[in-house]
């Protein structure tokens, strides 16, 4: 045995190569709630195709009684389910480390690694046996294999059989065959193989107060609690779990508890164009709303986004990005939008962006958006990705304060504008550049015509040189305003630090990790997460204390660096890329191999 | 028609509605359009049937895309909240305005470019959605705006004013709708106020979706010899074999009922719609039959106007929705947010 592979509990990955189609997912996400409740800090990575059934799909989980949750590149099991990808999977296991698989069959001799410890459990057969329904035993195949990681990696089997009795309360006879293929693949382990293996779980207390859930999840639920109630939307892969929640949640909170009746509206657009229109449509008229998508849906939106710029409309969209270009890869993850959300349509637009790091900033961020949205009177894009929004995150618990009072911005009452002479929609404006608005029938006196096309401060139609830039002019100061309000960025100093590393969204938890492990080796940093769009000074301050910041954000062209240095009185050579685009979560590996290759080790 | 200047000033003999209104209470700005434009024409109707059905201004919303014909919500309703929106988007908009207020009547004006090219999707879902609303194609067969252009609904043969002919075949507003669930479809003619009044009036009382394409001709692009939507072709081709009366809940229906086909339709919100004259074996609440008619009579040349088809049985969006009665923008926050309580049990079950 290894000498690597000694005393790694509670710290390893592993992963799971998986036909998808096949119910794996419910087999791998059993695995990883259990070891979440045994209090062990848990991330699971679903590496899918963009497929329904018979394409490879990979999940990852990686567990580390330090808390560090990015995705491992390193594998010291590797549960080999697909023949199709066992070539490669082989090869992803690290040396010395274990793989389960199928030995109903034989494994060819092409794919023995010496330096591999070949677990077979032939699941299959034994399934083969024990189940009559073919679909079944596909089905129960994958639940055995968890069992033999219950044996395998010392997974509390009374959490197992308490997450079975959950999840089939209403379905006593699937829980039955679910815990015998459990038992099947537990009992089959226990009695071939030396269980646990060198590296397994124990049960420790990391997981107080903490939860297990997805973006897209708590992205809804901020917008319930935003008070949210018309939401228009066309699915789209990554972002229709949003609304799928959003439905949800509302069918729970939100059904009137009288009549039945609905408060609140979701509508399935035809497309990502119609889809803002009711979004602007229906802010226009006073109801809190948003939509969510991904880079498709944004560059459809923009048309529309430039409409609520500059005619001053609230909106709220969620960009749960994945890979670009044109249809890219829809099942994997990037920070891609960044550019195209920052400045989306024609003409001089800026808008506002919120950065969310992972579920838990979902939910508050969701909600800000709302706020932001009304008080600024201009559209909100919230940047999540496919990494927080599909993938299962440990974050602290949210918690609600029942005194927050949502910010309207400024909307004129009936009685204000009784007493007003006459009213104009673009002026006066206050502090933050923003003039109050009016909804529609609410009163004769607040009725105007509002328009994308050139308008004045009063709000009537020009093509005025002087009265056209007095409004766009605002409009830019308006945007800066807003640097204030948005989330301030997260900064983490170290002693001795030599230089700054700069991040945003679900980058977060890796680029962490990758200087702690650069601080184990002597090179110390400071770090910056970037939360929101337009930048503050603390931002500028930041990068302005340091002779140069890396800029660690997934995309190719450094979009994040770009908008730095656009939007910012920095100097260029002030700000080094590192830019990993490929399409899966980020690891801290490929951040520190980069750094180092550009930093000396002390 | 607005296209000129008049008084602020209100002649004291001027007929007042239920809400002590006149007439020019429901005029908006003065028409920047071409000397003669149809779409002043139907501006001043849509102002007619809104004052005649005393709406208060300011609970009615006025929605518009890109085009000549979107300009003219500036020429109705001063009082009236309005939103010139993007080219062809005004479907959607005017959708999610109705979703977050279901309180306000929604007037929708379009123009043939608008609704049948680049918003013809939108249109087509606005219809299946059947969102309250009225929405008036102002249909002159050509792009005004840009000078001249074919519009999807130019006839083949007509041509422009170079005299060039279009070969491609128009898309018709009234048959299309019919065939993807329209709930009311009518056709009218810009120059014939007597019938797109109650038409109008109808359409704002119908349940849901109220489709009225009225061809407008524009005197600049498309008025001249050869042009089937000029002033001259449309009175030739045009024909209005059904006639219909708009009866409001409140009055007593006095007139006879006529004896050929359906004559009378009850609307959702206890008006009547009283056709006067259907031709034979006419039945405005048959989709088969009336599109059949209106093929029958295309072919012969004809362009039939009227309420041709009016369904009140649909649920409009609200009601598939089972949206709550009350404006969503009038619920209090209170009634939606769950609070911490809720919050903290949910979470309870990610674990």
């Amino acid at each position: 045995m290894h000498q690597l592979l000694r005393d790694r509990v509670n710290d390893f990955a592993f992963k799971l190569a998986n036909v998808n189609g096949t119910g794996s997912a419910s087999a791998n996400g059993l695995i990883m709630q259990a070891i979440f409740r045994m209090g062990i800090p848990v991330s699971g990575k679903n590496l899918f195709p963009s497929n329904i059934q018979g394409l490879p799909t990979w999940y990852e989980i990686r567990v580390n009684r330090e808390g560090h949750t990015a995705r491992a590149l390193e594998y010291d099991l590797m549960v080999a389910m697909n023949a199709q990808t066992y070539a490669r999977d082989v090869k992803e296991v690290r040396s010395g480390g274990f793989l389960l698989y199928d030995s109903s069959w034989p494994l060819d001799s092409h794919l023995i690694r010496d330096d591999v410890n070949y677990v077979g459990v032939p699941l299959a057969r034994m399934c083969g046996e024990h189940f009559q329904d073919s679909r079944e035993r596909i089905l129960m195949k994958n639940i055995a294999y968890a069992g033999s990681l219950v044996a395998l990696l010392d997974i509390d089997m009374h959490l197992i059989e308490q997450l079975l009795e959950e999840k089939f309360s209403a379905k006593p006879s699937l829980r039955e065959s679910n815990h015998k293929s459990v038992m099947i693949g537990y009992e089959y382990a226990k009695k071939h193989f030396d269980c646990p293996l060198p590296f397994h779980l124990a049960k420790m207390d990391g997981n107080q107060g903490k939860i297990l859930i997805d973006g897209n999840t708590a992205t809804a639920l901020g917008a319930v609690y935003a008070g949210a109630t018309v939401a228009a939307w066309y699915p789209i892969t990554p972002a229709t779990s949003v609304m799928d929640a959003f439905t949800r949640f509302c069918a729970k909170y939100r059904r009137d508890k009288e009549t039945g009746a609905n408060n609140y509206c979701i509508i399935q657009a035809e497309d990502e164009l119609a889809a803002i229109g009711m979004v602007i449509g229906a802010s226009w008229n006073g109801a809190r709303a948003f939509t969510s998508t991904s880079g498709p849906g944004v560059s459809l939106m923009n048309e529309l986004l430039g409409l609520a710029y500059y005619a001053e409309i609230p909106a709220v969209l969620v960009d749960v990005q994945r890979v670009g270009p044109s249809t890219g890869m829809p099942t994997r993850t990037q920070q891609g939008d960044l550019m195209e959300c920052a400045y989306a349509s024609h003409g001089d637009t800026k808008h506002i962006l919120l950065i969310p790091a992972d579920p838990a900033e979902c939910f508050d961020f969701a909600v800000k958006s709302f706020d932001l949205a009304e008080k600024f009177q201009t559209p909100v894009i919230m940047l999540s990705d496919l990494d927080i929004g599909m993938n299962d995150w440990v974050v602290d618990k949210m918690a609600w304060d029942d005194s927050y009072v949502p910010d309207r911005g400024r909307v004129l009452t009936a009685e204000q504008l009784e007493q007003m002479p006459k009213y104009f929609r673009y002026s006066p404006e206050d502090e933050n550049h923003v003039a109050a608005r009016t909804l529609p029938g609410v009163h004769q006196k607040g009725a105007f015509f509002i328009r994308g096309s050139g308008h004045n401060k009063l709000g009537g139609y020009t093509e005025i040189p002087d009265e056209y830039q007095e409004v766009i002019g605002r409009l830019a100061r308006k945007h800066k305003a807003s640097a204030k309000f948005v989330p301030a960025p997260v900064i983490e100093r170290r002693e001795g630090a030599g230089f700054g590393v700069i991040t945003t969204g679900g980058c977060d938890r890796a680029v962490r990790e990758a200087m702690q492990l650069l601080a184990n080796r002597g090179i110390n940093a400071n770090y910056m997460r970037i939360r929101g769009f337009p930048f503050d000074d603390p931002v500028v301050d930041f990068i302005e204390e340091h002779p140069f910041c890396f800029v660690v954000e997934q995309n190719r062209d450094a979009q994040l660096k770009s908008l730095l240095l656009l939007e910012t009185p920095v100097a260029k050579n002030k700000l080094r890329s590192i830019c990993v685009y490929g399409g899966f979560p980020l690891s801290a590996n490929s951040v520190v191999d980069r750094i180092l290759s550009q930093v000396e080790a002390k | 028609m607005p296209s000129i200047a008049k008084p602020v000033a209100k002649h004291p003999s001027l007929q007042r509605n239920k809400l002590d209104l006149t007439i020019r209470d429901y005029e908006g700005a003065m028409s920047t359009l071409c000397a003669g434009c149809g779409h002043d024409s139907i501006t001043a109707a849509i102002v007619k049937a809104l004052w005649k059905m005393s709406i208060e201004p300011h609970r009615i919303a006025k929605l518009s895309g890109i085009g000549c014909s979107s300009k003219t919500p500036t020429y109705f309703v001063n009082g009236a909240h309005g939103f010139n929106s993007a080219h062809g988007r005004m479907p959607s908009i005017a959708a999610g305005a109705s979703a977050a207020n279901r309180d306000l009547v929604y007037i929708g004006v379009s123009g043939d470019g608008d609704s049948l090219s680049i918003g013809l999707g939108q249109l087509c879902h606005a219809i299946r959605r059947n969102v309250k609303m009225v929405y008036v194609i102002e249909n002159n067969g050509v792009y005004g705006l840009t000078k001249g252009q074919f519009s999807a609904s130019t006839d083949i043969g007509s041509t422009s004013k170079k005299g060039d002919p279009n070969r491609m075949p128009p898309i018709d507003p009234v048959t299309m709708a019919l065939s993807i669930g329209a709930t009311f479809v009518a056709r009218s003619f810009s120059g014939d106020k007597d019938q797109l009044v109650p038409v109008l009036e109808a359409a704002v009382a119908h349940r849901g979706f109220a489709l009225i394409d009225v061809i407008s001709p524009c005197v600049t692009f498309n008025d001249h010899k050869g042009s089937t939507k000029s002033y001259l072709a449309s009175r030739q081709s045009m024909v209005r074999p059904i006639e219909t009366d708009f009866v409001p809940p409140a009055e007593e229906i006095l007139a006879q009922i006529g004896t050929n086909g359906v004559t009378s339709v009850t609307m959702h919100d206890g008006s009547v719609l009283r056709f006067t004259a259907v031709p034979k074996d006419y039945d405005p609440t048959d989709r088969g039959k009336v599109s059949a008619y209106l093929r029958e009579r295309a072919a012969a040349g004809e362009v039939v106007t009227g309420l041709l088809y009016v369904d009140e049985s649909q649920p409009d969006m609200h009601e598939m929705s089972q949206t709550v009665a009350t404006p969503l923008v009038n619920v209090p926050y209170s009634k939606l947010c769950p609070g911490s309580g809720a919050l903290s049990k949910l979470l309870d079950q990610f674990r």
